[in-house]
């Protein structure tokens, strides 16, 4: 026990006195979730949009009129076939197609009232969302000023469809992702850097060579990093909901026992690299691209999962965040119960164990 | 009868088809200091990690203060020192703190520590730099705070892998010193080295050729059984057969 705590006092001090590893466990987490979380949200102007008008009469001329001379969207397309909606999305230089019926002005004086639809591309919810917001706001601001000119009610209905993303998922998934990447940045690069800095300055052997079981010195040396991975995972969950308004609707409690899982196997990962590679930069090298990157790629961080080739998916199965990120959506913000979320926590805990496994396997074949 | 606290029988390693280490006996006495000399590549480091726990031997036996090195690597642990060729103290400690790390994973009382860290600062001089960082002394200092933290839990027996690379002869000399009054002190010396002035400081050398040991006796002797006028001559008499290339 006094091994084991003057150990981790010393590996403490170390992390504390170098800046630059303090400053990538303490503060990296911090500025990760707020940039992320404002980077997305930041003010749109001039959005490509298309209209599609069968009527073309004095109204939707004014309509396309303001659209035009808002600062938010530029009309740079007029569609003459309604099948042409979908064609501008698959281009991908459309955000949005307004289409109004026929017969627009006559249905709005009869009273009928009339429907206009916003085809907005949802492959990026934020950017949807907002886009919607803004032509709402145009459509109702010409609907008060026309209020005024003619007596009888004047009715413009608004229909909105997300295509891409139906569901509208909300912004709040980037926070499980960052979740999933600090976590796989502290335990397991952190780690493997600090194991394997003390195999190349040499002390590594002098610790081998001491009374310390080599269990000992892998315990207190994730010790520090399992501390401050739980503090990470307590202040991007604080920052979370009181900042960013992103709500926990899940079971807390869930939530952590699916991180801890998870830190156990970005711990068993750090500790597999340290294994296999032997100096500091090796271990950089091999958990920036062999750990980060996948994380990035194949977590549904950046790119949804359900666009990918089957290839893709199949090897962003063997990638932990994807599960624990996925189970920690549902927690969160679906706030679902165990039951949904028992196979991803099935493979957390199947992925820990092995990976320990291998790892305390490998780690015991280089001593003898 | 005087106490052995190293001895060696047929101590053998191999990796796969190559054996670096092949069949070799010996036996160090207490309070003795052995030179273990041997050209790069001809098993040195491997025949030590094995005497010190680190590294099971692959036939053959041997004994460390009294406990088996195949069978009872943790007692052995505990009863040794050991200072490896890297200079392997924590560069981002302060002396004392590193004192008192060693201390606290050789399982000494807090107390103690202490006491033992104002002894081994008065003796080496070092009470002005209790709380420099070790990074910022020069390597002859590092080494010689290293040694003494290699025994600073009054181990049986010492092992130095290369203790003086890369240090001035002055520097050497004031090492060997630490050596001798630690040798006095009843701790057995163990220690490998590449320079031939200091295998005349030994009490015996043992000289290794591809991974078996040549040549033991005192320095004198073998000088007087090679011809040779100093260590330096027998052992190049010795490392010109090796057929091994260095590493």
């Amino acid at each position: 026990m006094k091994q084991f705590q003057s150990f981790v006092l010393k590996e403490f001090k170390q992390i504390f006195r170098d800046r630059r590893t303090s400053l990538i466990l303490l503060v990296l987490p911090i500025v990760e979730v707020l940039l992320l979380g404002y980077a997305i949200t930041t003010e749109l102007n001039n959005a490509a949009i298309a209209v599609f008008d069968p009527s073309k009469d004095a109204e939707t001329r004014q309509i396309s009129e303001r659209f035009q001379a808002s600062r938010y969207f530029t009309v740079v397309r007029e569609l003459t076939d309604a099948q042409e909606i979908n064609d501008v999305f698959q281009n991908g230089d459309i955000n949005m197609v307004l289409v109004f019926p026929e017969r627009f002005s006559e249905k709005l004086r009869n009273g009928e009232g009339a429907d206009i639809q916003f085809f907005i591309d949802g492959t990026d919810p934020n950017q949807a969302s907002m886009l919607n917001g803004y032509a709402s706001g145009i459509l109702a601001s010409f609907q008060a000023e026309q209020a005024e000119l003619f007596r009888q009610p004047y009715q413009i209905r608004t229909e909105t469809r997300m295509l891409y993303n139906p569901q509208g998922e909300s912004a709040y998934n980037f926070v499980p992702g960052v979740m999933g990447l600090v976590l796989m940045l502290i335990c397991a690069m952190m780690t493997s850097v600090a194991i394997v800095r003390e195999k190349e300055t040499g002390t590594m052997e002098v610790l081998l060579a001491s009374p310390m079981k080599p269990a000992q010195i892998i315990l207190s040396k994730m010790a520090p990093y399992f501390v401050i991975s739980v503090t990470n995972l307590i202040t991007i969950l604080l920052i979370a909901t009181f900042i960013m308004d992103v709500p926990i609707r899940g079971s807390l409690f869930w939530l952590s026992v699916v991180s801890l899982c998870f830190v156990f196997v970005a711990l068993a990962l750090g500790l597999l690299i340290s294994t296999i590679v032997d100096t500091q930069m090796a271990a950089l090298l091999v958990s920036g691209i062999g750990l980060m990157m996948p994380v990035m790629i194949f977590s549904g961080l950046i790119f949804p999962l359900e666009s990918m080739p089957w290839g893709l998916r199949w090897i962003s199965d063997f990638i932990p965040a994807r599960w624990y990120i996925s189970a920690v959506r549902k927690i969160m913000i679906e706030g679902v119960g165990v039951e949904y979320f028992a196979k991803e926590l099935g493979i957390i805990i199947l992925m820990a164990v092995f990976l320990m496994a291998v790892a305390w396997k490998k780690f015991k074949i280089r001593l003898s | 009868m005087e106490e052995k606290v190293i001895w060696a029988d047929g101590l053998t390693k191999s990796f796969g088809a190559f054996t670096a280490v092949d069949h070799i006996s010996f036996e160090v006495r207490r309070g003795e200091i052995f030179g273990f000399l041997g050209a790069n590549g001809a098993g040195k480091t491997t025949a030590m990690r094995m005497l010190c726990g680190l590294s099971l031997p692959t036939s053959g036996r041997g004994e460390v203060a009294g406990f088996d090195i195949a069978t009872q690597q943790e007692e052995v642990k505990k009863h040794i020192g050991y200072m490896s060729q890297k200079f392997s103290l924590y560069e981002d400690l302060k002396v004392w703190e590193n004192l008192r790390l060693f201390g606290g994973i050789y399982g000494l009382k807090s107390r103690a520590i202490r006491e033992k860290t104002d002894e081994i600062l008065s003796d080496l001089g070092f009470e002005s730099e209790r709380n420099t960082f070790v990074r910022a002394l020069p390597l002859g200092w590092k080494q010689k705070l290293a040694f003494s933290v290699s025994i600073f839990h009054e181990p049986k027996v010492v092992f130095l892998d290369e203790p003086t690379g890369g240090v001035d002869p002055m520097t050497r000399r004031q090492f060997w010193e630490l050596i001798y009054r630690a040798a006095d002190k009843g701790i057995t010396v163990f220690v490998t080295t590449h320079y031939m002035d200091e295998a005349e400081y030994c009490d015996r050398v043992s000289i290794m050729v591809d991974g078996k040991i040549e040549a033991l006796d005192s320095p004198r002797a073998l000088r007087e059984q090679f011809r040779a006028e100093n260590m330096d001559d027998v052992f190049q008499q010795l490392a010109r057969k090796a057929k091994r290339t260095s590493d």
